[in-house]
């Protein structure tokens, strides 16, 4: 009889569940980081462009360099380069807590792109029209822009927690474990091949759930 | 009600409007025709500062007002209405949803927010349609949809610019028939903007004529009433017959 679950699964059950715990942190704070810091920053990109509502091109050029700047950076060197910041935010560069401060950078970076490139397929006129009925920028972005680009938005979040996931596996540089991390240390450095593949599986499954999920609900969103 | 004195709009070196002085009187129906790039939209467009004057004055009722900002602008253009040539709906927002706008933005209570909705649905004939999206409508009743939508603040006056450009003929009639009932039932000025001389003639009983940038000339008419729109096949035919516009080789 073939067992559900792989012995050496079983065997270190509370190490990866712990491992699970701590990307959970990781990517759940990312993800919050790019929903309540990446979404505006994006937002505020896209109405400071060239022929929107608050068209500002030293503000747009300034903003565009800056998530340019952090989403060209090779994420071991981000995190590497961060050190010194994160020590003085979190008083400390080790551990799961602390790698979660340069995940949370990239993340609002990455998403903030993701939110003005969504803004950008909203249709002129609608936004014409909202300001013929006089509607405030506030209303437009959250009456208008949301609405209508809610199915996008729902897709570049997906995307985004997929590689917020991926980014999560190196934070073992830094002492942030994760399952990544720890599909490194007990798989391929204890020459565990079959731990580490079936870890992989694992990463796979979760990220097939997600991608999923994202899919379903835009689909299940978007009217037009 | 409307008065433009000697507005004038440039971009860059371009004079899109030169000085032009207009006056809209109440409960009228004002068509304002002329080529493309004659200025027509952007003259429209001035009435509510959509496009603010480089010079001159916007009045409305006896106020200039474009020296507002922000919130007062917001509150005039709350009291005027605008459809444009596409309807401009969002997409994700049903029928009812996207009348409601109009008062959600204007802080209706949400317990006046159904009956007036329901009323300018009904006035348009879109009543059974309200829990439709908009992907589900024909281009006529997307078009009503944005009427609804622009009457249900209860606004003096409805700007129209170009409503019935990419509309077919018997749709275009309909559309400028619930123009004429707002003129008449709910007395809304209506200011219309259009380069088909036919949807101009049908409604208008004053026609502004643009020519680059400037008044041509402002004509009084006794409108042809709607029947006589002609659009897509009739005036292929009528072209075709006439020996003109035909470039077949």
């Amino acid at each position: 009889m073939i067992p559900i679950i792989p012995d050496v699964l079983v065997e270190y059950q509370s190490e990866i569940w712990v491992s699970i715990g701590e990307s959970s942190i990781m990517v759940g704070f990312s993800v919050l980081a790019a929903l309540l810091v990446g979404l505006p920053i994006g937002t505020f990109l896209f109405l400071c462009r060239k022929g929107q509502l608050l068209e500002n091109r030293i503000v747009f050029s300034s903003l565009n360099l800056i998530v340019n700047i952090i989403r060209s950076f090779p994420f071991l060197l981000l995190v590497i380069f961060m050190i010194p910041f994160t020590r003085f935010v979190m008083g400390t560069a080790i551990g799961t807590a602390a790698a979660t401060l340069p995940m949370m950078v990239i993340a609002i970076a990455h998403y903030s792109r993701l939110v003005e490139q969504s803004l950008l397929d909203v249709p002129k006129g609608v936004i014409h029209a909202a300001v013929s009925m006089g509607a405030s920028v506030k209303d437009i972005i959250f009456k208008f822009l949301y609405v209508e680009a809610r199915s996008a938005l729902v897709l570049s979040m997906t995307t985004s927690t997929i590689s917020f996931i991926s980014y999560s596996t190196i934070m073992g540089v830094v002492g942030g474990g994760g399952i990544g991390d720890f599909a490194i240390r007990y798989g391929y450095l204890q020459y565990r091949t079959d731990l580490m593949v079936y870890i992989i599986i694992i990463i796979v499954i979760f990220v097939q759930i997600i991608q999923y999920t994202g899919i379903t609900l835009a689909r299940k969103i978007d009217k037009r | 009600m409307i008065t433009l004195q000697n507005v004038t709009k440039r971009y860059g070196t371009f004079e899109a409007i030169q000085s032009i002085s207009l006056h809209i009187k109440p409960g009228e129906i004002h068509g304002i025709i002329g080529a493309s790039g004659a200025g027509k939209s952007t003259l429209l467009r001035m009435m509510n500062l959509l496009e603010k004057p480089d010079e001159g004055d916007v009045i409305i009722n006896n106020k200039k007002i474009n020296h507002l900002k922000g919130k007062e602008i917001r509150h005039i253009r709350q009291s005027l209405g605008m459809i444009f040539q596409g309807h401009n709906l969002v997409g994700n927002k049903t029928v009812f949803g996207n009348v409601a706008v109009p008062l959600e933005i204007a802080k209706v209570e949400k317990k006046h927010r159904t009956e007036r909705v329901m009323e300018s649905l009904q006035f348009v004939g879109l009543e059974t349609f309200k829990d439709k999206y908009p992907r589900q409508l024909s281009g006529g009743q997307k078009q009503r949809v944005a009427i609804a939508r622009a009457i249900v603040n209860d606004p003096k006056v409805l700007l129209c610019d170009e409503p019935t450009s990419s509309l077919d003929s018997t749709t275009t009639m309909e559309i400028l028939e619930v123009l004429k009932q707002i003129n008449q039932k709910l007395n809304v000025t209506i200011v219309i903007v259009s380069h088909e001389m036919d949807v101009i003639r049908s409604l208008s009983e004053r026609v502004t004529v643009m020519a680059d940038g400037q008044i041509y000339d402002v004509v009084d008419i006794k409108p042809t009433g709607v029947h006589k729109i002609k659009k897509g096949a009739a005036t292929f035919v009528e072209q075709l017959k006439s020996g003109g516009d035909s470039n077949h080789s």
